[in-house]
């Protein structure tokens, strides 16, 4: 049937007195579309346009809403509104009508109301509802044209729910006789894929049909989904790859139709899909790579024609090749391949050239060295568009050697950069290189990236500025360097720098100006008030500026200067300025409590006023969220929009919290201590949240090195290695730029050797000098000291400036005998003994009867048996109790030692056993047990007794402490040493280290409700954290709570409702308490102590405990 | 993948646009504005493509009419300016020796050949006969029943 309509139509035009040529372009002076079109020619004035189409808009719309407009009059009205709307005027009244004409009008008029809803409507618009019954309609017609046009419709739009209505007419299309029709189906499969995967799951082997059908164009088709099928799941679908690479070379070797071809190559857009298909099947996979070898071989062969589309052919090829396992015959022709796009004299291939070797430089950097000379003319290169791919191209190959020159260059870029995209890419990247050499590149950054940097960027600057590194005099040469240059920077130009670099400024020069010596706190107390008085000083930096004098408030001039800012800021409107204003005020006047220094965070002096107060009857005090989730529960109405948001920004959070902004980036900034990450990974794009943190110690030092080392490189030819020459020189020879002048040239060069250096194997180290061709990594200081040590640590940002540890230790020695009910005769005694404590231990000698003495010689014996023996060596006053397992501590030839410990209810009794397992007796033996050498500065405090001085042969000693903890901490470590001599011999040491956790200290504490209630008030250290909960009954509460209690012995005093109070103590009388509530799923714990650190380490192990759950 | 396709005139009035990605008018307004004043400040001997937000663009300028397309980084630069060539060789076909004005006058033509040559983003139909094939078979009918109606 439809054969009939089709030969009639084919003979039709010579039958009509039409013009002959189809489309040919009928101006179509009389139509009311060429009339509109010719009015706003005419036009001048923009102001002219407006009124004209707005004019041509409402007769529109009072002809489409006309009830005697014909269809045909409306497909005109519907071209003219898609002609306003892309002037860019609305014509939204329009759209119904639109979806009208493509339901009502004839097969011509259809055509524009399907058009016309594809160009008005996206995918998620309502109206769009209203054309599935059209589509329906359509889709059943037996006029192929309508099939066609619903089809075309559905592949670019349509309602997602909708999908399973019309999805069985689609699929029936593929077994349509027209090849148009299965290819359109095909299409609108995919569409579907996209929009909706799961709704055409079921038909995966229909793609597989279509994938085989006969007509090459429905196949082409099939790709589409194909390719995004495995860019998902590249496994499922290895066993087309025979099949891919038989296509492909079907399609290379020409014997596809000739309509196929586009400038006689054969399909190209199929080849580049294919090729596409293939390397991501071959990824990571030998034997599937293997089965490509031939047919991309066959590719880079046939693909010689000097065409734009073989190019992009050639290029497609070429990053398959580097993509999947590679093969060295193939990667060298498509080496040779990338030379020839990169040489290329048109513009376009230059840059595909370049985008192919930032692509392959990863895994073959030499490559770039071959193009040196071309990259460095890429650099000067008046388009910009080459420029930033040459940028990206030297970011790639960026190491330790050649970071100055490219950081250089990266910043020119951003000097002429006006895009704001690219500048906070580049910005990025250039911060990310400076991680290996920071000062002045940051400086540099900060005031051209500016504001539009990622906050976390100075965040982590200034981090890495107060941790510091692993030597304190690097630290205080990097620190001091930063306030010289800040303090020349405010004395040149100040109100040029950005927002970011002031408060940067001035958080360093309140820190650290007190370590130049020459720098009077007055002078930087001036530079700082000048920035107050600047117009575009924001008020956030103003509290910056503020917060930095504060520090600096001493002595003359330093009072009249703060005297006068508070005069003119305690007015002022903002209140978080007031406040500042207030302080530095106060602060400056009263220089007692400015020499005081030191915070108690825990505000433990107001403890009496509040109990004072609670007596008298007042509310106990409730955090905010707490209350505002008793509010939520309590279904109040809820005061979200007023209540105070959460400091987000660093700034803030550093003002509300006085915290330091290193504190705060410590919980924001992602843990980066490899920058190899985002050089060896494969992403193209750069991620910009969390840049790595790993500057260098070295800091601006290394920077200064490779300066000197370029100067040194001064004459070029004679230090380059011949192949190197060579490479530059052929290079030379085939750029078209004959004209540049020598001087020139050699600019070129040594630019050239400060670029890649490093990058070839030979010519790098033999230039440097240097064997180690890896860029040297820095370190940062282990983050264990700052969390591991207590509440009270100074931060930076406390007000106090210089650190000083006796305020701490003073402070914390108050708060102990302040709030500790400690028994007095324990604290000093502990202290006595902690450094000369000896190894006295009850002793108690026994003979081994060995059974397998050979074994015990080759200290390669299991655990088992020697655990058996021992434990029968346990005090006879432990024997009855349940002792942990005995794990070797350490061993030599003549001695074994393990250890266990032993639970008791008021201590802790550590067990160690000194097995000498030489065939002589030890003499002299002493075992020094401590914990005194650890820079942590807890203790344990050990009870002991008489020595023992010999251990016959074969024979176990055993030594018995009973250990108590001073200061918790998460684990507690034990240091020994065993001296000891054999007969003849010299005196032997070994040494030992022995981790007790915790919660080996941990007992039950078993308290009334009442007398929990009491305690909680006057506990001052308090940690509050959410907890996964334990989710396996109706009661969650009480299941969490009892493996709280198996794991860790705690005491559940009561649960009622949502709630749960637990208590614990510490041996020897050191409580903790407990509150626990659930609340959204989690467990919102709050832990109160009079100990300093216990409730943290006691959460760790909760966490813990719940997690090995 | 094409995200959007559009055609201007050196004066920077729009001529044809085409978006394969759900946008709202007031985007498509924004990204035309900026891209066509970026496009048009380029000098005629500089590269065909640029990078503008994290997309790519591409485009080419044929007579007094410059095509433009968006697409992903990892994307094929040459290709899409093939595409974009394709396209206006069957323009060229269908018009017989196109110009803007013809594109200007019989836009929604424009669209229908775009329409079968790329659907949804993606090249369906590459063979120039048979794209016009398709396009001329509609025409057709449109003549036709323009005959019955007349008569």
């Amino acid at each position: 049937m439809s054969d009939v309509v089709e030969k009639t139509l084919t003979a039709l035009p010579s039958l009509l007195s039409l013009d002959s040529q189809p489309g040919s372009a009928k101006l179509s002076s009389t139509s009311k579309l060429g009339n509109l079109i010719r009015g706003i020619t005419e036009l001048t004035s923009k102001h002219e346009e407006e009124k004209l189409i707005q004019r041509e808009l409402t007769s529109i719309k009072d002809q489409v809403s006309s009830p005697n407009t014909s269809m045909r009059q409306m497909k005109e009205l519907m071209v003219r509104a898609i002609y306003c709307e892309m002037l860019g005027y609305e014509a939204s009244f329009s759209y119904i009508h639109a979806i009208k004409l493509a339901q009502q009008g004839s097969v011509l008029d259809k055509r524009v109301g399907y058009l016309a809803v594809s160009l008005f409507l996206n995918e998620s618009h309502e109206l769009l509802l209203l054309l599935v019954n059209t589509v329906l309609k359509d889709l059943q017609s037996t006029n192929l044209i309508e099939v066609c046009m619903a089809l075309t419709v559905v592949s670019q739009m349509f309602p997602k729910d909708m999908i399973p209505a019309i999805l069985p007419l689609v699929e029936d299309k593929l077994n349509h006789p027209k090849e148009i029709i299965r290819r359109k189906a095909v299409l609108a499969l995919y569409k579907f894929y996209l929009i909706a995967p799961n709704q055409v799951q079921h038909i995966h082997n229909k793609f597989r049909k279509a994938l085989c059908d006969k007509d090459p164009g429905v196949m082409t088709a099939s790709l589409h989904i194909y390719l995004q099928l495995i860019k998902e799941n590249s496994e499922g679908y290895k066993d087309l790859t025979a099949s891919f690479v038989t296509i492909l070379k079907q399609v290379v070797g020409g014997k596809l139709p000739m309509d196929f071809n586009y400038h006689s190559v054969p399909a190209p857009w199929l080849q580049i899909q294919l090729l596409r298909i293939l390397s991501l099947l071959g990824k990571n996979d030998q034997s599937t790579s293997e089965i490509m070898y031939e047919v991309l071989d066959e590719s880079l062969r046939r693909a010689e024609m000097n065409h734009n589309i073989t190019y992009a052919i050639l290029y497609e090829c070429v990053k398959c090749i580097y993509t999947i396992q590679p093969k060295s015959e193939l990667l060298e022709k498509a080496a040779k391949c990338i030379g020839n796009f990169v040489l290329s004299p048109k513009i376009n291939l230059k840059y595909l050239g370049l985008k192919a070797l930032t692509y392959v430089v990863q895994q073959d950097p030499k490559l770039a060295l071959q193009h040196q000379m071309t990259i460095i003319e890429c650099l000067d290169h008046p388009d910009l568009i080459i420029k930033r791919e040459t940028l990206e191209l030297l970011f790639r190959i960026t190491n330790g050697q050649n970071v100055t020159v490219i950081v250089e260059k990266m910043l020119d870029f951003l000097r002429i950069s006006k895009d704001d995209y690219t500048t906070i890419d580049l910005v990025g990247k250039v911060a990310e290189l400076a991680e290996k050499y920071p000062f002045e590149t940051m400086n540099t950054v900060f005031s051209l990236g500016g504001d539009m940097m990622q906050p976390d960027i100075p965040n982590s600057f200034l981090k890495l500025l107060s941790e510091g590194f692993d030597s304190d005099e690097e630290d205080r040469k990097l620190r001091l360097f930063a306030v010289d240059s800040y303090v020349s920077l405010l004395q040149s130009e100040p109100n040029k720098l950005p927002q970011r670099f002031l408060q940067v400024i001035s958080w360093v020069l309140g820190e650290y100006s007190h370590l130049s010596a020459e720098l009077e706190p007055a002078t930087v107390m001036t530079l700082l008030s000048k920035l107050l008085d600047l117009k575009h000083t924001s008020s956030e930096t103003k509290s910056w500026v503020l917060m930095a004098m504060t520090k600096l408030c001493e002595g003359g001039v330093a009072i009249s200067v703060a005297q006068d800012i508070y005069e003119t800021h305690s007015s002022s409107m903002d209140t978080v300025l007031r406040q500042r204003a207030q302080e530095l005020q106060h602060l400056s006047q009263d220089s007692e409590l400015y020499l005081m220094g030191g915070v108690d965070s825990s505000l433990s002096f107001l403890d009496g006023f509040v109990s004072e107060a609670l007596a008298a009857g007042a509310a106990p005090y409730k955090p905010p969220h707490q209350r505002q989730e008793e509010l939520a529960q309590a279904k109040a109405l809820s005061l979200e929009p007023y209540s105070l948001s959460l400091p987000i920004s660093m700034s803030s959070c550093s003002i509300a919290d006085r915290q330091s902004p290193t504190l705060m980036s410590m919980s924001s900034g992602l843990s980066g201590d490899s920058t190899d990450l985002s050089h060896k990974g494969g992403s193209t794009t750069l991620k910009l949240d969390g840049v790595k943190r790993v500057w260098g110690r070295e800091g601006y030092l290394a920077q200064r090195e490779p300066v000197e080392e370029t100067a040194q490189v001064e004459v070029p030819s004679p230090l380059r290695s011949p192949s190197q020459q060579a490479e530059a020189d052929s290079t030379q020879s085939q750029t078209p730029t004959p004209t540049v002048t020598p001087e020139l040239e050699q600019d070129k060069q040594q630019l050239a050797s400060s670029l890649f250096v490093g990058l070839g194997s030979q010519s790098s180290v033999c230039l440097m000098g240097k064997s180690d061709p890896t860029p040297q990594r820095f370190r940062r200081k282990a983050q264990g000291r700052a969390s591991s040590s207590g509440a009270s640590e100074k931060t930076p940002t406390s007000l106090g400036s210089t650190p000083s540890p006796v305020d701490n230790l003073l402070c914390n020695s108050l708060l102990d005998s302040n709030l500790v009910s400690e028994p007095t005769n324990q604290t000093p005694q502990a202290s006595q003994s902690l450094d000369t404590t000896n190894g006295n231990c009850h002793e108690e000698l026994t003979d081994v009867k060995e059974n397998n003495p050979s074994l015990i010689h080759n200290n390669e014996e299991p655990d088992k048996p020697k655990d058996l023996c021992l434990s029968s060596h346990l005090p006879t006053e432990l024997s009855g109790l349940s002792h942990s397992e005995i794990t070797p501590l350490c061993s030599n030839q003549s001695v074994n030692l393990s250890a266990c410990h032993v639970q008791k209810e008021d201590s802790l009794q550590l067990v160690i056993f000194i097995f000498n397992s030489s065939d002589s007796a030890l003499q002299q033996m002493q075992l020094q047990v401590d914990s005194g050498e650890l820079k942590v500065n807890y203790c344990l405090s050990l009870i002991t007794d008489s020595p023992v001085e010999e251990v016959r042969s074969h024979s176990v000693a055993v030594c018995h402490y009973s250990v108590t903890v001073k200061r918790p901490s998460v684990h507690v470590e034990v240091l020994g040493m065993l001296s000891y001599q054999l007969p003849g011999g010299t005196p032997q040491t070994i040494q030992f280290s022995h981790k007790l956790p915790l919660t080996t200290f941990i007992r039950p504490l078993t308290l009334s409700t009442e007398e929990y209630g009491s305690m909680w008030l006057a506990f001052s250290q308090d940690t509050k954290q959410n907890l996964t909960l334990i989710n396996d009954d109706q009661d969650p509460l009480t299941t969490t709570l009892n493996v709280l209690k198996k794991k860790l012995q705690l005491h559940v005093v009561e649960i009622i409702g949502v709630e749960g109070i637990v208590a614990c103590q510490l041996v020897q009388d050191q409580p903790c308490l407990m509150h626990c509530r659930v609340h959204a799923g989690t467990l919102a714990v709050w832990l109160r102590s009079p100990v300093p650190d216990l409730p943290d380490c006691l959460l760790y192990h909760c966490q813990r405990a719940l997690q090995e759950h | 993948m094409p995200f959007f396709m559009l055609l201007f005139s050196r004066q920077g009035k729009l001529r044809l646009q085409k978006w394969y990605v759900p946008l709202s008018d007031k985007e498509k307004k924004k990204i035309t504005r900026e891209l066509v004043q970026t496009v048009l400040a380029r000098k005629p001997k500089m590269c065909s493509f640029l990078e503008w937000r994290d997309l790519k663009i591409v485009y080419k300028r044929y007579a007094s009419l410059y095509f433009c397309c968006a697409i992903e980084d990892q994307d094929n630069e040459l290709i899409t300016l093939e595409i974009i060539h394709r396209y206006v060789e069957l323009l060229d076909k269908y018009f017989g020796s196109v110009c803007e004005l013809d594109i200007i006058f019989n836009f929604e033509k424009a669209y229908f050949i775009l329409d079968e040559f790329l659907l949804g983003g993606e090249a369906q139909e590459t063979s120039k006969k048979n794209v016009l094939k398709a396009i001329e078979q509609a025409d057709l009918l449109q003549e036709v029943s323009h005959v019955k109606n007349c008569e």
